[in-house]
This record gives structure tokens, sequence and C-alpha cells, in this order.
């Protein structure tokens, strides 16, 4: 199996402190891939460098596209990023209403990357958008209000829809529980993983929550001031932490 | 002859702590095991010698130091120590199936749903899955009432029962078992001891930890004594 991302030596930085550094992994299709640490630890630097959101400094990534292309995303044309963002990536933030329109409906929020791909009839992107929301467990009779009428756990969960519609291969997540309830999280974490299962999208998802990492990610980077400290299996890591700070990561959790 | 599936050599595992300045603690010293088709091997051991240890170290679920993991996997060895994670994820899906005592699931989804999860993940429909999901909560005596509800507020036999069939119903060929009949009564334990009879009559590897003795001398084929790792002393200070 070929990776569909590979990472190698990435680096961002601000001024003259690094955001992150030094980090390397590949992620393979249908992988699910959590980063954790400490607020500060550089994940979400990490997650915006991979997503081209923000300027590596050093290093290289490279994604390969449906077709098996490579595209080295540090030295990307912006209209190329911009393409491949709309077609097989998505980016789903911790807060729904960055990352959802909040002025029109749910349903236009889940057709615009469809229409963005050229797809203009109003029927079909109806449809399309009415399964998504039944998908994502939200009556299709919502179609036409808008997100603004969601509670915080629908509104995430739109964002999702929106975001997988025109199934993308790879999907970026910071915090996509962080802003739920404890009780709304459970479903979300459910609905999650039957999705990536279904679609067998690969996930790269920011989290300071180690026991989201533990039942949804088959692999985790731990991160310290701005490296990678330790990774591997998610189990392996929580059960049989190796560096001083994971393994002070893991015995702090709070045992319900 | 016989068909090896498991071919453990020289596995080492010592835990180091960090937080209690870097204490060494050996557990595993140069243990070797190798398994075949439809045979059952028990480990034992005084507590504390490193079972529950060998026993994760074959799942890949702690890593170790040294030696080989070989595990059979779709016509091919894989050593479990070196294996990638998404090669040991591939490999736990398909062959390496592992029943532990605690229950780890997502909260709020259904008994039945959980049980059916790894035959959805064969490729089975959801609908098909659920319905040997039932067959297996049935034979395990969870009463039909409690299979659309999570198992968060079953009982520990209940939820033991949940996951023996969870780690059991798809037909992986090699099955780890940790202390699976623990907190069952009489007439649960001859039903998962049938299950285990079951499964290495269709040729599946079983390895476990069977601190009952009537369960490990009617299941096991052989007993296998985890050595105790040299430097006995410090362990005994952290087992004590």
């Amino acid at each position: 199996m070929t990776p569909i991302l590979s990472v190698r030596q990435v680096a961002k930085r601000y001024g003259q402190r690094y955001g992150c550094r030094e980090v390397s992994f590949d992620l393979y299709p249908g992988e699910v891939l959590c980063i954790v640490g400490e607020s500060g630890s550089g994940k979400s630097t990490l997650l915006s460098t991979l997503a081209g959101k923000l300027a590596a400094d050093e290093g290289e990534v490279t994604f390969r596209d449906v077709n098996g292309t490579e595209h080295d995303l540090l030295t990307l044309a912006e209209a190329d990023r911009r393409r491949l963002a709309r077609t097989e990536w998505g980016f789903v933030t911790q807060h729904a209403r960055d990352g959802l329109r909040m002025n029109v409906s749910a349903g236009a929020n889940v057709s615009e990357r469809l229409m963005a791909l050229g797809q203009r009839h109003y029927g079909e992107l109806r449809a399309t958008a009415g399964e998504w929301l039944e998908k994502v467990e939200i009556s299709a009779e919502r179609l036409d209000d808008r997100p603004s009428q969601f509670s915080g756990g629908m509104q995430q969960r739109l964002q999702i829809a929106r975001n997988l519609v025109t199934k993308p291969r790879l999907v970026f997540m910071d915090e996509p529980t962080g802003g739920l309830d404890v009780s709304v999280q459970a479903r979300f974490l459910d609905l999650l993983r039957r999705l990536v299962h279904e679609t067998g999208i690969a996930v790269i998802m920011v989290t300071h929550d180690l026991g989201v990492a533990r039942l949804l990610a088959h692999r985790t980077l731990v991160m310290q001031q701005g490296r990678v400290v330790e990774a591997g299996l998610t189990d392996q890591i929580l059960d049989d932490p190796q560096h001083p700070y994971t393994q002070l990561l893991v015995s702090s959790i709070l045992q319900a | 002859m016989t068909t090896l599936l498991i071919d453990a050599q020289n596995v080492s595992k010592t835990f180091v702590l960090h937080q209690q300045d870097g204490l060494a603690l050996p557990v595993l010293d140069d243990v070797s095991l190798q398994v075949a088709a439809g045979e059952c091997v028990a480990l034992v051991g005084p507590s504390g010698a490193g079972k529950s240890t060998f026993l994760k170290a074959l799942y890949a679920n702690y890593l170790v130091q040294a030696g080989t993991i070989g595990i059979f996997h779709r016509g091919a060895w894989v050593n479990m120590a070196t294996a990638l994670p998404h090669q040991i994820v591939e490999v736990r899906r398909h062959t390496l199936g592992y029943v532990s005592q605690f229950l780890r699931v997502i909260p709020r989804v259904s008994a039945l749903d959980i049980v059916a999860e790894p035959l959805v993940e064969w490729g089975e429909s959801q609908e098909a899955a659920r319905v040997v999901a039932g067959e297996w909560l049935a034979r395990l005596n969870i009463s039909e009432r409690l299979w659309s509800l999570p198992p968060a507020t079953f009982s520990g036999g209940e939820q033991q029962r949940v996951n023996i069939a969870r780690g059991m119903i798809a037909p992986r060929p090699i099955l780890l078992l940790d202390e699976p009949t623990a907190s069952l009564d009489a007439a649960n334990r001859a039903v998962v001891i049938a299950l285990m009879q079951e499964a290495k009559a269709r040729g599946a590897a079983l390895v476990g930890i069977f601190h009952d003795e009537a369960t490990r001398d009617t299941i096991a084929d052989r007993l296998f004594t985890v050595p105790l790792a040299r430097r006995l002393d410090t362990a005994k200070e952290l087992t004590a």
C-alpha cells in the first residue's frame, strides 16, 4: 500500500521560534491519525501547515491524488492547492461557525462544494444534500433551516456533511469534539467512526483528549514543544508509553 | 504435520518508568513460544511473572526491545515487533483477536452493534452482522431486552460476555484470551469453554491466561511457564 500523504522533516517558524519542527510520518488510505499534546505543543500549527493553511518553512509534504499523481504541497501553485482542497481534502474546524456559512441554509452549506465542482442541477443538489443530512443524523426536513437554528452538536455534524459530500480522501480535523457536551460527543464519535469505515477516508485529527484518540485513531503522534516525541499504534502509546512526556500525559488522565 | 500460526522468538521486554527516576523493570527475558493451528496454550507462572505482558506483546499492544513476534497472516509471516501501525491494524482485523477483561467502546452504542462491528469491518452488511451478533449474545445468555442498550450500565459479567462475543464473532485464526472466564458463573463459563473448543476445532490457535484451573485443564493442550526475568529483586519490589 502506498501512503496518501508523506511528511518529511516539516517545520514551521514563527519568527525565531519553531511552532513545529522535524515532523515526519506517512499516512495510509483509511487510516485515522490523532495528534495529541497539551496546548502550545504545536499540534494545531502542524495540522494547519499540512493542510496548507500555513506555509511551511522546511521539509517536504507529498500528497498522492486519486489518480496516483504526486503533488509536492509546499511548492504547489495556489490554484492547484485550491483545486485539491475542494476535491480531495476536507477541513473540519473546532468551532462549527468557522467552518460553516451561517447566513445560508443547511442545504446550501452541504451543496457548496458540489457546486464548486460544477454540479448545477438544483433537484440533484437538493437530493444529495438531503441524503447527507440524514447520514449525519439530521432530518432532511431541516434542509432550508440556517445553521444558526441548530444546536452545537448538529452544527458539527453539518460541518462533517459539508466536508464529506464530495467524497474527499483526506480530512483534517481540529479538535472536532472540543466544543461538544460529553453526551453529544459520544454520538458524534460513533458517527465519525462509521463514516470513516464506510467512506475509507484518511483522517488527521488534533485532539487533547486521549480518550477520543483511543476510540477513533489507529495511530497517534504525541507532540511536545513543537516536536513529535512519540509515534505509533494508539493503544500501544496509551498502554505502554515510552517517552517521559507520554508517560506523564497518560498517567494524568482522570478515571471516570 | 502441524501448521504454525505463532512463532515468537527471544522476546525481551523491560519497562522504564521515567516518573520513578527511570527505574528499569525487566519483565520478559528471552521468551520463545510457538503455537500451532488447533492448539490451545495456557500461560502460567506466578503473579508478576509477565503472563499478561507476554500476551500483550503478542498483540503488539506492548513494545518489545528484542526478539521477533511472528504471526502467520494471510499466507505470510508478519513480525509484529517491527510491523508498521497500519500493518498491525490489518493483522488484528483479519487474523489476531484479543479478548480482554475490560470492555472499551464508544459510549451510547448498543451492545448489538458493538458485537457486530468486527463482522462489519470484514465487509458484512450491518443487518447481516446484527443477526449473527444476536445469535452470539443469545448464546452467551444476554437477555434480548438488553441488546439495544449500551453496555455501560451492564453488570461486570454481562460486560465481559459482550466483550467475548465481540472478540470471537469474527472467526480469526488466532485468539489471545486474558482471563476470559474471570467473572462468570458456572453456566456461562461452560458456554465460553464450548466457544473456545469450537474455535480450536475450526483450526484456530489459542493463547490464554486462565486463572481458573478447571477451565485451564479443560481447554489447554499444554502449559507454558513464562520464565521470570533475571533481575527479580527489582521486579519483586514493584509487584509486592
